[in-house]
This record gives C-alpha cells, structure tokens and sequence, in this order.
C-alpha cells in the first residue's frame, strides 16, 4: 500500500509533471481572463464620462448593504434565498479557491482551530450550493418561473444556458468533493478517520461512497478531482464575461458605483457648464457610445433575472417595454459589436433597430424596475438620455407634440391661458369660506402653495386645490399661490427628453418663487413636489401637503372627525413621486388612520411595491399600445383587497383611476378621492 | 429638387380663446399665442422629406413682418435650408390675390421646381395656392396627401377626395400642390433646435427688391373686403338619451341607422 496520497504537484498527468501542467493552465487562464476583461472595457474607454467617486463612504456602505448584504434579494423569498446561500458559499469557497490555485499542493490555509471550522463551514458551503444548483436547474426546467421567460419577440429561451451554467458550478462542486472525498477515502483505508469531513457534506458521502474503492483509483480520482475542478473553474472564468454570469465581476463595481440620489436625472452631460452645454452636437443617447461608462457596466452586470419586468406596469399591461430586456438587448448588441476577438464596429442607432420608438416612449418612470433589481442597475436615466436622443431628432410622437408645443407658448400641456391659472379659487362656493392670495408682489406670505398645471386647469382636480387650500387655511399658515406667474414644473417635460425646454420652465419658475420671497413652499401634486425637491436649485425648501397634515394631526391643530359611512373601507395607493422616489409611506396611513372609525386595507402590492396608476404630466397625453389599462389593473387589485374607496395623495393618480373605475365599469361599486378631500370633509 | 414652402403665422386654435373684441369687428388679438399654420407644417415636412430621398434645398417663405421670422426661423429647426421674409408696408391688407401676387414676384426671382402650400390658413379662404399657380402657369393640384417624385420632371400624387377616397395623379414639374393634413408625421422641433437658428440670417424682400407694383397688393388692391364678425348664435345644444347603457346604445344606434349613418 502507497505510504501517503500524491499530490496534483507531484504527480504526473500523461508524462505532464502535475505542477508544471498546473502551471500552465493557471498562466493560459488568468492571462485569457484579463484579455478578456479588457476587451469587455474596450467600449467603456469610448462612452460618456459619469461621475460616480463622490460620497466614497456612501457607497462603500452601500456596497456592503446590497452587496455583501443581498439586501434586495430577499423580495422574492425562494430564489432569494438561494442566491444568498449561493453568493455565501462562494465568497466562502472563494478563499479556498485561490489556495488550491497559488498552492495546488495540499495547503491548509488555516491551522489548528480556526483551520477545523473553516473546513467544516467549508464544506457546508460546497453542499449547499451544490444542492441549490440541482434545485436551481428543476426550477427552471420543470417549474419555469413566469418572469424567466422570453418572449418570441426577444428571441430563444434563455434556460440553456442558464442550466449549463449551473450545471457547471455543480461540477465545480463535484471536483471539489471528488478531491475532498478521495483523500479522505484513501485515509480512512490506511486507518485514518474521516472526521476531517464534515457530516453529511457532499465530500463526507463521496468518501463513504469510495470507502470500497481501490487506493489506485482513490488516486486518479483524487488527481482526476482537482484537474476537472481546475479546468471548469478557469473555463466558467472566461466564459462568464460572455453573458448574464459576468455580474459576478461587476456587480462590486455596478453595486459601488451605483446611482446614489433617487428621484434626480442625470444631467445630458456630465461635468459641462451652461455654456459648454450649448455647443454639444447632440442630446441625448443614440449610438451605443452615447451612454456613460457605468451605463453600459449595467448592461454586464443585469444578472436577467426578470424581476424588473415583473414588477413594470408597463410590461404588465402589454406596452411593448420590457426592462430586463433593455438591458439584455444592450448587452447583446456590446458582445456583437465589440467582440472578444475581432475589430469593434460602432455609431449604429439605437431607436430603430434593438429599441422601438414606442418602448422608449411606454415608460412611466415609475422606479418600480430600479427597487427591485438586486444589483442596482438604473433604468430611468438611460430612457430619459435615450427620449432626449429622439427629441434632438424630432422623433417625438403626434399626440406628445401638442402638450410640448402649448407648454412652450402657455406654460401648460393644456394651452389654457395664463391668466386664468388661479381662476379656481374663484369658485362661487369657495371664495366666500377662503380667500386665496395671490403672490403678485403686493401680497406677500411666508409658504407657497406650488398648484401646477393639472390641479389649477382640471375641473375635477381643481377640488384638491380648493381642499388644501382649505387645510393650510384652517391650520393658520400664511400662504399663497403665484397665479399667472406659476408655470407647469417641467418635471415630466425634462423626464420625456426636452431638456431645454424643461429649463425655460424651471428657470422661470425658480426667478418667481426667488422674487416671492416665500421661506417654504407646500404642494399637493407628487411630480411638482419630486420636481422642486430634486430639479429644481436655491429655492425654499418644499413639502407635500400630506407631510404637513400629518404633522398637524400629531400636532392637534387640526382635529378629524369620525367617519360616519359604515359601509366605506379604504386603502391607500401610494403614488409613484411621493412613495417610491421620496420614501413618503407613513404620513398619509398615519393621516386616515387618525380620522377615527376608518377601515383601511393595504393592497398586496404598496409602499415600494406600489402599481403605477399609468402615470402623470405628459404620459397623460401619450396613447400607449397596450392590453388594459395601468389604472383598471390597480382599481382591480382594490377591489381584490377588500376596499371600495381608494384613495391617493396625487391628481394624476386620482384622474387614472377614476377614469379606470369608469372604464372597468365599477362606477358605484368604486370611488375614489384624494387624502386632502378626505381631511377637508373629516375636518369640518 | 429646388422646393418653396409658403408658409403663414396663425394664432394658434388650441391655445387660444377665440372671442370676439368689444367692437364686434375682429378677434381679440391681446393675449393670443401664434404658431405655424398646421397645413403648412405638414407642406414643410413633407419637402424635407423628398429633399432627404432625392437632394436639393427646401426655402419657407412668408409674407409679414418681423414678428413673422419666428415661424421661419422655426420650419429652419426643422429642417427647411433656407428662410425668405416678404416685408413691405405697402404689403399690408392684402388679400389672398395680393398675397398670391407678392409670392409670384419671389418665385420670378428664383428657380424652384416645386411650391407647396398648406390646404388653407386657419384664418384663410384656401386660395393663396390655386391663384399663385394661375399666376405663373403652372399646373396645380390641392389636397394632396401623398407625393412621389418620378423621372423625366414629374410628380406623381395622390388627392384625398371624398369619402375617404384617393385621387391618383401625374403632374408636370414646375408645379403648384396644396398639401392636405396626414400626409406624413412632422418631426418634432425642439426648444433647442430653435435657439440653434436664432443667428442665422434671413432676408427681407420689399416691392423694389420683388420688382413689384405697389398697387398691386395692399389694402387699395384687395378685391375682398371683410364686412362682418360674428360669433354664431347657439343651437339648441345636445340631445341626452336617457336610460341603461344598453338601452341608450339601442336608441343610438336606431338614430345613426334612420339618419343614412349605417350602409
């Protein structure tokens, strides 16, 4: 009987001395990765510059947090889960790893204690994430996850590859234990233990299963073990920058470098002046090379895992956008166009041959995609960059054009008159209980009330803005409203790629809130409030009006009486600008839960996780294709949650949804109202 | 292909409120916002477009004053190459004979191959293009939603005739076309292409650069004058069914049906 086992470095593979065969694949491997990677960074080096190494500790700590933490995967509890024990195993295997690598003799890489727990943990980690990779597999070969699937029109199903993919890990595993278990084996015959192995691991049933094996063969499958481990680990590093898999290198990156101020869009040029920014040829994104760096590290790091996509209410009523698909498209047209091996061929438009006008222009900008996608990738910027490129092309739809134009003459998308902006607080019934100053540079108040266009020109929502009128009346704030020098925020108007017309708005905008002299500024409309808190600059700072309530409940200033309809239950729709983009929850819940006798329900999908209503501003005026509408589809989650009274704290939500209610044919068995309304009745 | 595109500064029917003055004479023309002609955005478009297939130039001329560039200057950001203001006091109060007359004028001076012209104004008769065509002799055709250049000098077109109907065509080059809306989809012009354009220059014509007679345009030589303004009165307004939903689509139906509405 052989004394001891040979090692891969002293044995000898077909007349190969096993440390120089060793040394050979581990040079060709990471010598084949690097030319890969700099390849991948090729088209990197030509983008667009993004700015992206401010606030480092930020995003070191978010690195940790979404990163080393997986902070968004637990959102889908199954395959979160197993991405966790995944990723756990391999950071942990990882270390291993590159022992077996720089050591390829039997190093330990920890002695004594530490050593003992390290392989045991060790061990775990190559069971479990062997057993995840079969249970990934049936997953998607038997139970076919909806968000998974492609679409005939993106192409073939990406199952192949995913379950090579995994399959090739498992392997990774299986030579692991292959080397593990053969050692032990051999071990155990010559009067050993095999108490080194943890119990039950995979490398502790290889050995069990090879206790009968001859010591010859325990000795090719010891060697066999670590040259198939060693081959597929430097064959899965050189093949993952092909595809999805590549995340695992630059998700640290995409996750360190991610954006780090919701609710803002980037500017059209990083780092350029007012003045420089005139001299640009071109707005916006049409080529490839017109997207930043950390753009298309997105397009390498998506991971398609679908979950974007099933939480876009774009994608979820039938519009042609799929935002996993933006990305794997992308990422299809990189690896063509600048191949591994071969000449780059660039300058080729976008919009037109993998993205259609139509998907660009479905995007309510909601930021559903972006909470959800456990790597950070960004989305509204590149539709936004990508809706400037066919602004600056006159690529915009018909029924866009005439909101632009009328907000370019009158300041409004609907292209009534400027003076009669403030025309609502006229009303007959109104004026005599309140009296609404206009801050025309006689009258003079301490807060702005911002109306914007919907809630100063909509008949029905002109009720929002007599209602918190009424509020900041009753609780004693000195306000007033700009009138005929308010112009619409811009706020969809820069979203939808007219960025210099978004300007002309703001500016103007910001000279007449400065001339005003307001110190605060309150607004019922979620898109003005996203608008002025993060587009606009050097303005007083600003609140939605459900914030203010909130407080003045807490505060008892202002008192809600009881509900006296026993029949009615309520829930709340948290709209996209105050939820989502500004991490208003709690304020309007606390708000109805404070007006004593209300029945409230949550729909399943809220707070963060809140269904679009179709959008607001200018996605009003866009007809869409598309199967249902966003709104029916919310009003039926309503209704499926118990509820009969939705109610919302935005116009443009509550226009949506009533029209759906209308639409869907629930008129009397569904209303809608907003929270100022609300407060306004149940205040007295 | 040499093309010229007339153009007009209308107020704008969406974005304004048309009332009448207090003198009863005219529109209230204080607070009105002002835009292309819509027929004549679609004219403009549709020249870029067959300048963009075939190659040549595209020139939008109008007849105005300054305040008149800002739609030159507009269908330039567009895409149009070159902008003509027809300016002279004595132009003032000409009707659409006088208008037709100081066009031609321009079109003597230059060489174009082809002139468009929107259907009609918002605030137009629809005569400006079938009388610059008598005026020069050139054949001309009117509400034409499709054009396709041939060779040897000709168009062939498409007229929309009632009914939805089309009105296949061949028309000899030079010509006059009067271009009727959807004919294509004008491209949007951007806030920023418009302040591309802000400098560049365009020219202004009188009667001695156009080597026109003074009295042939101008309030003294308007044929037409206009007598009255007037706000029609207001119907009886619209008729409400009454009843459930399918009871109201029954009685729509049977009115559309008695009324000739059903074939």
């Amino acid at each position: 009987m052989p004394e001891a086992m040979q090692s891969p470095a002293e044995a000898t593979y077909w007349l190969i001395p096993g440390h120089f065969l060793f040394l050979i694949i581990h040079t060709l491997g990471m010598a084949c990765f690097a030319f890969i990677v700099v390849q991948r960074l090729r088209p990197l080096l030509r983008a667009q510059s993004d700015l992206r190494w401010d606030r480092p500790w930020l995003r070191l700590g978010r690195v940790f947090q979404f990163w080393l933490g997986q902070w968004k995967h637990p959102r889908y509890p199954g395959a979160g889960l197993m991405h966790i024990l995944v990723f756990a195993g391999f950071l942990i295997l990882a270390t291993r790893a590159f022992s077996l690598i720089l050591g390829f003799q039997e190093h330990a890489l920890f002695s004594g204690t530490i050593g003992r727990v390290y392989d045991a943990v060790r061990d775990y980690a190559t069971t479990i994430v062997f057993v995840c990779m079969i249970v990934a597999a049936v997953r998607r070969l038997l139970f076919k996850p909806a968000r998974y699937a492609v679409p005939a029109k993106y192409g073939k199903a990406h199952t192949g590859d995913a379950v090579f993919l995994l399959g090739l890990i498992a392997l990774l595993m299986a030579g692991d234990s292959l080397f593990e278990g053969s050692k032990v084996a051999f071990e155990v015959q010559r009067g050993g233990t095999s108490e080194s192995l943890a119990w039950l691991s995979l490398p502790w049933l290889v050995a069990n299963v090879l206790s009968y094996a001859s010591p010859a063969a325990l000795q090719s499958l010891h060697l066999g073990g670590y040259l198939l481990h060693d081959l597929t680990f430097f064959f899965l590093l050189c093949y993952r920058p092909f595809g999805i898999q590549f995340h695992v290198e630059t998700s640290l990156f995409s996750v360190f470098f991610a954006k780090l101020d919701k609710g803002t869009i980037k500017p059209v040029r990083w780092g350029l002046s007012d003045e420089q920014l005139d001299k640009v040829q071109s707005f916006g994104v049409k080529t490839f090379e017109d997207f930043t760096w950390k753009h298309m590290l997105d397009f390498y790091s998506c991971a398609d895992c679908g979950r974007c996509s099933d939480n876009c209410p774009a994608n979820a009523v039938g519009r042609p956008l799929s935002p996993r698909f933006l990305s794997v498209k992308a990422r299809d047209y990189c690896f063509e166009h600048y191949p591994v091996v071969g000449k780059a061929n660039n300058g080729t438009p976008l919009v037109g041959t993998i993205y259609s006008e139509d998907e660009i222009w479905s995007c309510t900008t909601c930021g559903a995609c972006e909470e959800e996608c456990p790597l950070l990738v960004e989305y509204i910027d590149k539709i936004v960059d990508l809706r400037r490129g066919m602004v600056d092309d006159g690529k915009v739809p018909q029924s866009l054009q005439k909101p632009l134009r009328a907000l370019e003459s009158r300041g409004n998308p609907y292209g009534k008159m400027e003076k009669k902006k403030a025309e609502w607080i006229k009303a007959e019934t109104f004026r005599k209980t309140c009296e609404v100053k206009v801050l025309d540079g006689e009258a003079q108040a301490d807060t702005l009330y911002f109306v914007d266009s919907v809630t100063s020109y909509d008949d029905r929502m002109q009720a929002i803005g007599r209602a918190t009128a009424r509020i900041l009346d009753r609780i004693g704030e000195n306000f007033g409203i700009l009138g005929s020098a308010e112009k619409d925020s811009g706020h969809e108007v820069r979203r939808f790629g007219e960025e210099t017309l978004f300007r002309a708005l703001r500016d103007h905008n910001t000279e007449e809130i400065r001339a005003s002299g307001v110190k605060r500024i309150v607004t019922s409309d979620p898109h003005a409030y996203n608008s002025l808190k993060h587009d606009y600059d050097g303005i007083a700072p600003v609140e939605h009006i459900s914030q203010v309530i909130a407080r003045e409940v807490a505060g008892g200033k202002l008192k809600l009486s009881e509900i006296t309809d026993r029949k009615s239950v309520f829930t709340y729709h948290d709209p996209c600008y105050l939820g989502r983009h500004n991490g208003v929850y709690e304020d309007p819940r606390t708000v109805l839960d404070a007006i004593p006798g209300l029945k409230r329900v949550e729909m399943n999908r809220s707070r963060d996780r809140s269904f679009c209503c179709g959008g607001g501003g200018l996605m009003t005026f866009y007809e869409p294709q598309e199967e249902q509408r966003m709104g029916v589809k919310r009003v039926e989650m309503a209704a499926a949650a118990g509820a009969n009274v939705i109610v919302t704290a935005c116009p443009f939500c509550l226009m949506n949804v009533e029209d759906a209610i209308k639409v869907s044919g629930m008129e009397g068995k569904m209303a809608a109202l907003d929270l100022a309304e609300l407060v306004e009745r149940q205040m007295g | 292909m040499e093309i010229l595109v007339c153009i007009r500064r209308v107020p704008d029917t969406s974005e304004n409120e048309i009332q009448l003055n207090a003198a009863g004479n005219d529109i209230e023309r204080d607070d009105l916002v002002y835009s292309i002609n819509e027929w004549d955005n679609y004219a403009v478009e549709e020249a870029i477009q067959i300048v963009g297939r075939v190659g040549g130039n595209v020139t939008v001329v109008t007849v105005g004053g300054e305040e008149d560039e800002e739609v030159l200057r507009r269908q330039m950001a567009m895409g149009a190459n070159h902008g003509v203001l027809l300016a002279d006091d004595s132009f003032a109060g000409s009707d659409a004979h006088g208008i037709a007359t100081i066009l031609k004028a321009h079109v003597a001076k230059g060489h174009y191959d082809l002139i468009l012209t929107g259907v009609q104004a918002e605030d137009g008769g629809a005569q400006v293009g079938g009388m610059l065509a008598a005026m020069l002799d050139y054949p001309f055709a009117s509400l034409v939603n499709s054009i396709q250049v041939l060779d040897g000098g000709k168009l062939k077109i498409t007229r929309e005739i009632e009914g939805g109907n089309k009105e296949i065509n061949e028309i000899d080059l030079p010509c006059v076309l009067s271009i009727q809306t959807g004919i294509n989809e004008p491209r949007y012009v951007g806030m920023r292409g418009i302040r591309q354009v802000a400098s560049v220059p365009i020219p202004a014509y009188g009667v001695s650069d156009l080597a026109l007679a003074p009295e042939l345009v101008g309030t003294a030589a308007a044929r037409l004058t206009r007598v009255d303004y007037f706000v029609p009165p207001a119907g009886k307004g619209a008729r409400m069914l009454e009843g459930s939903r399918k009871e109201v689509v029954e009685q729509l139906v049977e009115l559309v049906r008695t009324k000739g509405g059903l074939r």
